[in-house]
């Protein structure tokens, strides 16, 4: 099992993007660049993301938390992007209904069924209005990646 | 025992959280739960062997067993009354 990816360069501020699917593409094509997923990764992700939408209408801020199947990853990561104007994602397990997503939490897993305390974690964010509040306004890329890393508990010096 | 089904889209991330939650809620309460993760689309072949199905996932189909949504589980949003179904379904 590899260690988890994680650093300034996976947190993109500002992104811009008219439909999921380019927001899908930017966030992608910046892992591809890294070597961390494949290049197959981006239409599996939003082949994905249309058949089972992942948007949570959380408190405050929407999010979304796009993931897709472990053989398209090289390197397990989480890359966060703050969009600059939210976009629809649908919402995960209806039909229909979308929601205003400023807050993208691309998952790229490299193993299946693992990862639990990290996932936990994360779900632990998503539930506290506060901090999705604080990382949808924040600048700073240097501060986002150190209150994930924190809140997260992983350490960026490689180990877990 | 009751076989409960825990199903995602892919079977990698939200079914692992609601996976673990079960799992806690069921020691609390001192039930014994046989939990099946598994993707959306493998739910056909757990059809007669499972009691319940707790997901994340949108499910148009009918089964003869109880669907019970677990967004909650992520966003926090309900989570109470989530449980609380679930604990139902566990002890019946």
């Amino acid at each position: 099992m590899s260690d988890l990816f994680f650093d300034e360069s996976i947190i993109l501020l500002d992104l811009e993007g008219n439909t999921k699917e380019e927001v899908l593409t930017k966030m992608g094509n910046n892992l591809v660049e890294k070597d961390l997923v494949k290049s197959s990764f981006i239409n599996a992700i939003i082949a994905r993301e249309g058949e089972f939408a992942t948007g949570l209408p959380t408190a405050g801020v929407s999010v979304a938390i796009p993931h897709t199947d472990v053989e398209h990853v090289n390197r397990k990561t989480i890359s966060v992007a703050v969009l600059k104007d939210p976009v629809d994602f649908g919402i995960m397990g209806d039909d229909e209904a979308t929601t205003p997503v400023k807050l993208v939490f691309m998952l790229a897993m490299d193993k299946a069924h693992d990862q639990l305390a990290l996932l936990q974690r994360l779900m632990q964010i998503f539930q506290d209005e506060d901090t999705l509040n604080y990382l949808a306004n924040e600048k700073s890329g240097t501060a986002i990646k150190n209150l994930l890393a924190s809140k997260l508990e992983f350490s960026l010096e490689g180990g877990e | 025992m009751k076989k409960v089904l825990v199903a995602c889209g892919a079977g990698i991330a939200t079914s692992t959280v609601v996976n673990g939650a079960i799992e806690e809620m069921a020691k609390e309460n001192n039930l014994k739960v046989n939990l099946v993760q598994i993707k959306i689309t493998e739910v056909g072949s757990h059809v007669d062997t499972a009691d319940l199905l707790v997901t994340t996932a949108m499910t148009k189909k009918e089964y003869p067993f109880p669907v019970i949504n677990a967004r909650a589980f992520l966003t926090g949003i309900g989570i109470e009354d989530t449980k609380k179904q679930i604990l139902e379904e566990l002890k019946k």
